[in-house]
């Protein structure tokens, strides 16, 4: 599992956003489209393409997108 | 004493009673006299739930509702009842382009397919006394109050509620009588591993009586539909949401 790539997957969840906003660092809750339908999106993604089941926790408990990867990694 | 929502001389199967709403509807109905049956798949929670019902008389069986091929051994060794408390239930979030098939087929099963299969096998099997009172569990999505994400959890409740009204309908001459409730968010083990806590804490500001539901708070309503009280009402899917709905 690849940062670069998680972020990219992360990325494409989102329709407004800009994919060059999101990056390793961005504190993924503060941007303007975020949702709890996009929250969703990427618990479905992770369980998707890396057969990882993540919370709400793991959301809750992750600022920047690169914690929610560790998160993620640490489950995997 | 007076009471007219007294289960007194009811035998009553309660599906899903090892946690959440089933468990606090097996409770209060033995609390208002009635015999029951309570079943589930998880044996050791289920004791539990047996363990806390008041009165003597009552049985608890292990079942797996899902298997179907072994529903009609289930339903045989089942005596005569006069309440169904349907009420096994799971939930799976997803959002529309990310819903599977397995997934579909799986809350379908639990939902929908096996609800109405255990009522079909009842009658079948003749264990349900006329006058009799079934309630099934659906929820407010399943009458058009959504979530996102809520897909194929509310489209498997939209199903159950609208047969509620078929069976209510065909059954009304044995006075058999069919409901449903239809709680909003209730605070049960279901919701909290299913939901997103932003949802959960989004969602509070909505209910007028500043709170989520208890699983008692539904239980009750089961227990006036299973009561006589209700003996003129059948076919409807009754609200019970702190007030969500009324925005």
């Amino acid at each position: 599992m690849e940062l670069n790539e998680f972020i990219e997957n992360f990325a494409d969840q989102f329709d407004e956003t800009d994919p060059s906003e999101i990056k390793a660092d961005t504190v993924f809750k503060e941007l303007d489209e975020w949702s709890s339908l996009v929250a969703l999106s990427v618990i479905a993604m992770v369980d998707e393409e890396y057969e990882v089941t993540i919370k709400g926790d793991e959301i809750r408990n992750s600022e920047t997108v690169e914690d929610l990867f560790n998160a993620i990694k640490a489950k995997a | 004493m007076y009471n007219p929502y007294s289960l007194e001389g009811k035998t009553i199967l309660v599906t899903g009673a090892s946690s959440g709403i089933g468990r606090a509807t097996a409770i209060e109905c033995s609390k208002l006299g009635a015999k029951v049956i309570v079943t589930a798949r998880n044996a050791e929670r289920l004791k539990e739930t047996l363990d806390a019902l008041e009165g003597e008389g009552h049985q608890m069986i292990c079942f797996d509702l899902n298997e179907s091929d072994k529903l009609d051994e289930f339903v045989a060794q089942l005596s005569v009842i006069q309440g169904l408390v349907s009420n096994a239930g799971t939930n799976k979030m997803s959002p529309v382009t990310f819903i599977k098939e397995e997934d579909l087929k799986e809350v379908y099963q639990v939902n929908t397919f096996s609800p109405i299969l255990l009522l079909r096998m009842l009658l079948k099997k003749k264990k349900l006394e006329k006058e009799s009172s079934v309630v099934f569990t659906s929820s407010l999505s399943g009458i058009g109050t959504v979530g996102t994400g809520n897909g194929v959890y509310a489209s498997s409740k939209g199903a159950l509620s609208m047969f509620v009204k078929v069976a209510a309908l065909e059954l009304a001459n044995k006075k058999i009588r069919v409901n449903a409730v239809c709680p909003g968010m209730i605070q049960t083990q279901m919701i909290q591993e299913g939901a997103v806590s932003e949802q959960l804490a989004e969602g509070l500001a909505d209910y007028p009586l500043g709170r989520y539901g208890e699983p008692k708070d539904v239980a009750f309503a089961i227990i006036y539909l299973l009561s006589g009280a209700s003996c003129w009402v059948t076919g409807t899917n009754m609200v019970i949401d702190g007030g969500l709905t009324i925005r």
